[in-house]
């Protein structure tokens, strides 16, 4: 194991914005599903998703706190005191949670994606990213089991639902490629063992998302394109709107800092 | 407003050794309880991962090492600052810092956590030595009747480490601490 002293600077930048674009993903996704808490279809749905959202969230702290010890930097300020232009969130959890369909799909495909890239994090030779990672992949398995239940009921379940299924896969697949686009400086993260296996993770998130969907008589026709270099730093209108509601109170009260 | 321990002159702690503080800082956090389950304690529930006993510059420190149980935890804050408490009542300077590993499994809670569980009305995690898939769904024996077919309600509950279950014997609905 490498410890964190032995990174240089150029390696420690690139960790830095790799740990800014997973911890926004993981926060933007885990609000998107708050969004749900109180409008759940039944109160046990409504309990279940808060439970996932409140995980993705604290995983979000977990990646922010791993940058906080290279750079010094704070969760709370990370999360609710910069701009939409700094945020290097996907588009895929950015988009608006739509009905439940698109909703359980996305947070199955973001599952799957984890439950490929939280056992690659967690041999990581950055020991305080390969710990966290070890840690979010205990907790992620109760999510899998959850939305992957999901995808088939709402797969073999009615008509309607395989049709909100299809109409949801269509309207994300393309944001889904672009989530597993390698971030500038994952080259050098790989060169240096902090992303260990990076290059085949892609592929393995596909074969996984393919074989519950087609148990739940789901086709999305072929894979997404990965893009070769991810584009984080375009702002959509859905990261405004959803930072503007994220960050109303804490920038309401700047000087409020606990509750 | 401390509960729990006695004040001392720090410098008595120099007398009987560190052995002797680390032993109080031990019992001090029995007195510590999990916020979400006010019947069993934080050493209990085993995410005290270490006691380390030094002198600092203000004097003999006690160092207390926890870890979060799920990591959005929110209890963690709270307990954090009870252990702070808890060691600052026995007059050295408390110390708490967290770590993520190894991360904390219910395989960490002792027997006797899991019969205060069971009595408090909450079904205890079975020990899975890392068969995690398999303990989940192993069968849970109602903690009110003890009869083993019970069914899930809901895979999440009222905190993120609970699940909901139904007893098909005496159709009491009860919690389940879900292993991890």
């Amino acid at each position: 194991m490498t410890p964190q002293t032995e990174l240089d600077a150029q390696v420690s930048q690139a960790l830095a914005y790799r740990l800014t674009a997973m911890g926004d993903d993981e926060l933007l996704l885990g609000h998107r599903n708050s969004e749900w808490t109180g409008h759940g279809p039944v109160l046990e749905e409504d309990i279940a998703l808060s439970n996932l959202a409140q995980d993705e969230i604290g995983h979000a702290v977990m990646w922010y706190g791993v940058r906080g010890e290279l750079d010094g930097s704070d969760a709370d300020d990370l999360a609710f005191r910069r701009d939409p232009a700094q945020f290097l969130s996907s588009t895929f959890v950015e988009l608006p949670r739509g009905d439940w369909a698109f909703t359980m799909l996305r947070q199955f495909l973001f599952d799957c994606y984890e439950a490929e890239s939280l056992p690659r994090l967690a041999r990581s030779a950055h020991r305080p990213l390969a710990d966290a990672a070890a840690k979010a992949q205990r907790e992620e398995l109760f999510h899998l089991r959850h939305t992957g239940l999901w995808v088939k009921r709402l797969g073999l379940g009615t008509d309607e639902s395989h049709h909100r299924s299809v109409a949801a896969l269509t309207a994300m697949w393309e944001a889904f490629g672009a989530l597993l686009a390698p971030l500038p400086g994952d080259e050098q993260l790989v060169g240096a063992g902090v992303l260990p296996d990076w290059s085949t993770l892609p592929a393995a998130v596909f074969a996984r998302v393919r074989a519950a969907l087609a148990a739940a008589d789901l086709d999305p026709g072929e894979d997404p394109v990965v893009p070769p270099l991810a584009q984080r730093n375009t702002v959509s209108e859905a990261r405004t709107e959803l930072l503007g509601t994220m960050q109303a109170v804490a920038r309401a009260d700047p000087e409020a800092v606990t509750w | 407003m401390i509960a729990h321990g006695r004040r001392n002159d720090p410098g008595t702690w120099s007398v009987g050794g560190t052995e002797r503080l680390r032993d109080a800082a031990w019992r001090a956090l029995t007195t510590v309880k999990d916020p979400e389950i006010p019947v069993i304690d934080v050493v209990e529930l085993g995410i005290v991962r270490g006691i380390e006993v030094g002198s600092g510059p203000d004097g003999p420190y006690v160092e207390v090492t926890i870890t979060p149980t799920f990591s959005a935890c929110p209890a963690l804050h709270e307990i954090e600052r009870n252990v702070t408490v808890a060691i600052a009542a026995l007059g050295v300077e408390p110390r708490v810092r967290t770590t993520l590993s190894p991360p904390w499994s219910t395989d960490d809670m002792t027997d006797e956590a899991r019969t205060k569980l069971r009595q408090f009305g909450i079904a205890p995690p079975g020990r899975h030595d890392g068969l995690l898939e398999i303990a989940l769904d192993a069968p849970v024996r109602c903690p009110r009747c003890d009869h083993p077919d019970t069914r899930v309600r809901n895979a999440f509950g009222s905190t993120l480490c609970r699940e909901i279950r139904t007893c098909s014997a005496c159709e009491e609905t009860f919690e389940r601490f879900k292993p991890l």
